[in-house]
């Protein structure tokens, strides 16, 4: 894809320089490429440097600590001015020791969304178009947790409905991500803390990810984001809530820009009926290991070996 | 003859042409320019000027973009009988199927940058300079296998058209590699494309091991289609002799492709209809309708009939040597393969969709206009690229630039 117009042209022209033989073809080809590129570096020097740096910038991680400075400071001018306030935009990194995992009481959630708009406020979605990363799924209590026949527009004039229960469904937070594996640019990865992140500076908004997520956590920016600043959360970090652009995928990050700092979800925090549990995997201690000892709990689709860190159980 | 005189001698019959010509060129290009347009917008506005959404996230553009790497890929049905074979009156024509693939992926790579939601990030996919994913990510595979196919035709049909133009025959020890290490090629663009869609574990639609080989059936009854209906327009709109034993051999082997798709289709129908898991509602979807969405339920009937009608004509020689059924065969092959490869294979994988939604997309009259640019962008190049091909292989070209070359043409009709 990268370079087709160059492929194109090459075979309806040859250069000045070239040799009646077949040499002449790759002679051709690299005087038609060092055209292009000329030309391509002609349009970039038009730009203004703060442009072509942004356009040029490499790949996040492998940017030195100074340089993450430098884009973090870049952008949080950027971020200030477009939003009208101060922010403060952190690239923590993960904490040695830490994974964190998620467990979910599907006997307790009432399926009340405060969770949804809880999101979408801490993680600057887009309010128009509208994108939530949580989706809430009511399903019918004969049936168990069957995806067919799920409906998320569920709008009844109390929860909970008692014919029904609710599973609220984002990222899962993969082990084994398909997400990942398929990204063709590398623009989103697994981060040491478990946390699968996305660099909108990098997406190339080619949706494979979305193709390759089995529970639909992707959302996609088909138009221009439209954050107010008014509703906009100052608090951000690089790979989590800071504000996106069109054409780029985004997702649960568990709150990346809280979580490294030690502190809730905003989903888990908001939640009115302690359904949503949230911790360090790997410290026996925490609630979450204790729930994973002492419940029985399960993740979505096991069969497909994802191995999520985001379970539900039902705890009474 | 310098590269210099080529270029211009290439300018000169593209440049040249009567009124029916320069009416084509012109409604191409008026195409392209209305397509052009809403592709402004869609940049600007980004893709929700598409009926895409998050449920829905591949349709059109990414459904035309398989159809015809599958027409890219069918080159090698002329490529292996005329240089494996050695057969004569394919040999003759075979550099218009190589012609046909460079347009086909043309299209190809730019029905993937229209589905970009940031196509100006492409760099990002170049080895070396951008970070690609490899060997993880099929699609950075794709990429680079559509580019090795493109450049090995390029460089094909370039070079018998130069030492064309110089009356001489191309040299067997370029031409000769190049074309064969384009069968696997060939075969390689269509399953790795394939691949991108069977590798994902959460498509059920998709995720089936016999997806790549039925890619590839399709591919070699729909890009032979294409190839024999253009095959008659050329021998009718210039002076290029197709031999009739080339165009019913053609149809012989689409034929048997027809066959093999129609059965793996049956085995596919089979396992599921009789096993009926969960995976089944997507072949519902496509063939029965659910809750009462039923928009694809008339293409779905649509590509099956045409599909074992032209399977039919094709079988028996009779039919597939009249010019009626055979060109009656083309378009239901045609039509059968772009609807069964378009929204016969990426719309049911996304309806419903993984948490169960369903939401039913058509494409919007963007999405139509800058398919309609898209292909008129192909057959811009597959005309351009067939008027300078075609007075060299008839001849014409070297009689009036020189005159003693009558077997300087012989060698060069044999050449393409």
């Amino acid at each position: 894809m990268a370079d087709t117009p160059a492929n194109r042209n090459a075979c309806t022209g040859t250069g000045p320089e070239a040799s009646p033989e077949i040499l002449g073809l790759s002679l051709d080809r690299r005087n038609f490429l060092t055209a292009v590129g000329l030309a391509a570096a002609g349009v970039l020097a038009g730009c203004s440097s703060e442009a072509r740096e942004k356009y040029l910038q490499k790949h996040f991680l492998e940017l030195s600590p100074q340089e993450v400075e430098r884009r973090l400071s870049r952008l949080s001018a950027e971020y200030a001015k477009q939003l009208g306030q101060p922010v403060n935009l952190s690239g923590t990194t993960a904490r040695p020791g830490v994974v964190f995992g998620y467990a979910l009481d599907l006997s307790r959630c009432i399926g009340c969304r405060r969770c949804v708009y809880a999101c979408v406020k801490e993680n600057n979605q887009s309010r128009d178009p509208q994108i939530q990363w949580i989706r809430v799924l009511e399903m019918e209590k004969a049936r168990g947790i069957d995806f067919e026949g799920a409906n998320p527009y569920y709008d009844p004039d109390k929860v909970p409905d008692p014919e029904h229960f609710y599973v609220p469904v984002a990222c899962q937070q993969c082990r084994h991500p398909q997400c990942t594996t398929v990204c063709p640019v590398g623009a989103t990865w697994q981060e040491p803390d478990g946390i699968v992140v996305i660099d909108y500076d990098w997406c190339i908004g080619c949706r494979c990810c979305m193709a390759a997520c089995p529970y639909g956590a992707r959302r996609f920016n088909w138009g221009e984001p439209h954050l107010p600043s008014a509703e906009a959360n100052p608090t951000m970090h690089y790979l989590g809530n800071r504000p996106r652009t069109r054409g780029v995928a985004e997702k649960c990050t568990f709150c990346v820009q809280r979580t490294r700092d030690g502190r809730y979800p905003a989903c888990v925090e908001i939640c009115p009926v302690g359904a949503r549990k949230f911790g360090n995997l790997l410290d026996p201690e925490d609630e979450i290991s204790r729930i994973l000892r002492e419940k029985r709990v399960f993740v979505l689709k096991a069969e497909l070996k994802t191995e999520p860190k985001f379970y539900y159980f039902y705890g009474i | 003859m310098g590269p210099a005189k080529f270029i211009t001698t290439s300018a000169r019959f593209v440049l040249s042409g009567g009124l029916a010509y320069w009416l084509w060129i012109g409604l191409l290009l008026a195409l392209v320019v209305w397509g052009g347009m809403a592709y402004v917008d869609q940049f600007q506005s980004g893709l929700i000027v598409t009926n895409m959404r998050d449920q829905v996230s591949w349709a059109f553009y990414i459904g035309n973009f398989t159809f015809l790497v599958g027409v890219a890929a069918a080159a090698v049905v002329l490529v292996i009988p005329a240089y494996v074979y050695q057969w004569g009156p394919i040999k003759e024509v075979a550099i218009l199927g190589e012609i046909l693939a460079i347009s086909a992926i043309v299209m190809c790579l730019l029905f993937v940058v229209a589905d970009m939601g940031h196509p100006e990030r492409f760099w990002h996919l170049v080895p070396i300079i951008g970070n690609m994913n490899f060997p993880s990510a099929v699609l950075a595979w794709d990429v680079l296998v559509l580019n090795l196919y493109l450049v090995l035709n390029v460089v094909v049909v370039v070079h018998i058209l130069y030492r064309g133009m110089q009356g001489r025959h191309y040299n067997p020890n370029l031409v000769v590699p190049l074309v064969l290490l384009s069968i696997p090629a060939a075969v390689g663009i269509h399953t790795v494309t394939a691949f991108i869609y069977a590798g994902l574990p959460g498509r059920p639609y998709w995720n089936a091991s016999i997806l790549a080989p039925r890619f590839l059936c399709s591919a070699f009854c729909s890009g032979p289609a294409v190839m024999l209906v253009l095959f008659q327009i050329l021998q009718r709109t210039t002076k290029i002799a197709i031999k009739d034993a080339a165009i019913w051999k053609v149809a012989e082997l689409m034929a048997y492709a027809m066959f093999l798709n129609l059965f793996l289709l049956g085995a596919e129908l089979f396992k599921e209809y009789y096993s009926a898991t969960e995976h089944l509602i997507h072949f519902e979807y496509l063939f029965k309708g659910i809750h009462g969405h039923t928009a694809l339920v008339p293409y779905a009937w649509a590509y099956v009939i045409c599909g074992v009608g032209a399977f039919l004509l094709f079988l028996f020689p009779a039919t597939r040597k009249n010019i009626i059924t055979l060109n009656l065969g083309c378009l239901m092959i045609y039509a059968s393969v772009y609807i069964e490869k378009g929204m016969g294979l990426v719309m049911p994988a996304f309806t419903p969709d993984t948490l169960g939604e369903i939401y039913e997309y058509t494409p919007t009259l963007h999405e139509l206009r800058i398919g309609a640019a898209i292909f008129s962008i192909g057959f811009l190049v597959f005309t351009i690229l067939c008027r300078i091909a075609i007075p060299i292989m008839t001849g014409e070209f070297t009689k009036v630039e020189t005159p003693a070359t009558s077997r300087a043409s012989a060698r060069v009709a044999s050449a393409a």
